[in-house]
């Protein structure tokens, strides 16, 4: 299907896209990538009226290191994030995740910033946002807040954004000495949402699991060192916890099972690769 | 700050296989629907219209990207190339699709003008790109004739031959 008729404007300044954002309130929507949207506009699943260009904007294509996090701006592509020297060595969770979302056909165009925008409870930069416990920028003609990740997800493609709020910039985490990082993912095919994901992150404070692909939103839970004989256990909670759905991939049951084993392998990873 | 009207036509220019082109197309136009309609440029062919089977894939300032995907406006001023940039002159096919006619990669020829454009880019930007790699790329479309294994065997074949001819130029 087609798109249904919208104005575009492109942006050329942050502050043209968030007068542009003001003026259409409820019925404007950010355009970036593009490579979630606007399956939703051909779908007509979203109708905006007004869709903000904000590719053409200098100030948001940047990918730096402030404050111990890599933070990446709202028109970084993820292609461009494959390409940041140092992914592997200060960013191994992201390293790990992102040759999982989608393809190499999107990655070339989709951003990081618009993938958390979508918030599907399946994908990889949300579910590496809430283990790595980030924070994201947003900003309105008038404001500005950082929201941390936990707070930022609200449902099944729910934010916290706000009418005429976009996202400026993601804040990742970067690495720190003595953790390690472990991530899995089932899909039907390579390049599909997950059914099921797991991101592990082991630390001096101890040992993080994020699962993505089970509830509504990416979920963290605190678990048991596997040497202390309780992580099967911790990890059967957690896995009834999520109120698994059932789909055309998957039962719950499936489901249930994919992230006590997922669950554990991410975790022994993450602490194999602890520095 | 030009703000473009719902349901009135722009003009979007951006170089098409090199040549720079015009046309006409609302903001809603998909750029799929802008080479075919727009510009008569047939050969990228559009399947599902939602990103999932790879068909439309076309290559945007030297990256693989769906064209279904992208909006007309959005490639303003960009280089665009499709499957009809592929031949190095009228009538002579490249590498990458003699090796396809070769190994029968193709049989409806459907999907063939995506992937053809999505290893036309991985093996320039990566000529010594390893089956895993390829496979990779590969997952990123469907084709419900030929099982992949011919497309596998025409992707590598095509790929020894471009090094081949490389070590040639490189050795003369």
């Amino acid at each position: 299907m087609k798109p249904a008729p919208f104005d575009f404007v492109r942006a050329a300044t942050l502050a043209e896209a968030l007068d542009a954002l003001a003026q259409a309130g409820e019925d404007g929507r950010v355009l970036a990538g593009g490579q979630s949207f606007v399956p939703m506009l051909n779908m007509r699943l979203a109708r905006p009226s007004v869709l903000v260009d904000i590719m053409g904007v200098a100030d948001l294509r940047g990918i730096e290191v402030a404050k111990g996090a890599l933070r990446i701006g709202a028109g970084v592509r993820q292609v461009e994030l494959t390409r940041w020297a140092d992914l592997t060595a200060r960013l191994p969770l992201l390293a790990a995740a992102v040759p999982y979302i989608g393809h190499v056909q999107t990655r070339s165009r989709g951003t990081v910033c618009g993938s958390l925008a979508h918030a599907d409870p399946s994908a990889e930069l949300p579910l590496a946002l809430i283990a790595l416990e980030g924070e994201i920028h947003l900003r309105t003609k008038k404001a500005h807040r950082t929201v941390a990740a936990r707070d930022f997800f609200l449902g099944m493609m729910a934010t916290a954004l706000r009418p005429g709020e976009m996202i400026e910039a993601v804040s990742f985490p970067l690495r720190r000495a003595g953790q390690g990082f472990g991530f899995r993912e089932v899909a039907r095919r390579h390049g599909d949402y997950a059914v099921v994901a797991c991101a592990a992150v082991a630390g001096p404070q101890g040992i993080r699991l994020a699962v993505g692909g089970v509830g509504d939103v990416p979920t963290l839970r605190e678990l048991p060192d596997p040497a202390s004989g309780d992580l099967n256990e911790a990890l059967n909670d957690f896995a009834w916890s999520l109120d698994a759905r059932e789909d055309l991939h998957a039962t719950p049951r499936y489901r249930r099972e994919l992230v006590r084993r997922l669950g554990r392998d991410a975790i022994e990873e993450a602490l194999r690769c602890r520095s | 700050m030009p703000k473009l009207t719902k349901s009135e036509r722009y003009p979007v220019r951006f170089t098409l296989n090199g040549r720079p082109v015009e046309a006409w197309a609302e903001p809603r136009t998909l750029l799929t629907d802008v080479l075919r309609h727009g510009l008569g440029s047939t050969g990228t062919h559009v399947g599902c219209e939602h990103g999932v089977c790879g068909a439309c894939t076309v290559e945007i300032d030297g990256e693989p990207a769906r064209a279904c995907l992208v909006l007309a406006g959005q490639v303003d001023g960009q280089a665009v190339r499709t499957v009809e940039g592929l031949e190095p002159e009228a009538g002579r096919l490249s590498v990458l699709q003699d090796a396809f006619r070769r190994h029968h990669g193709l049989q409806c020829g459907f999907c063939t003008p995506g992937i053809l454009m999505t290893l036309d880019c991985l093996f320039r930007a990566r000529p010594d790109a390893d089956e895993a790699e390829i496979r990779d790329h590969l997952s990123g479309h469907l084709c419900r004739c030929t099982g992949y294994a011919p497309i596998m065997r025409a992707a590598l074949d095509a790929r020894d031959r471009f090094n081949q001819a490389r070590r040639e130029e490189t050795h003369a």
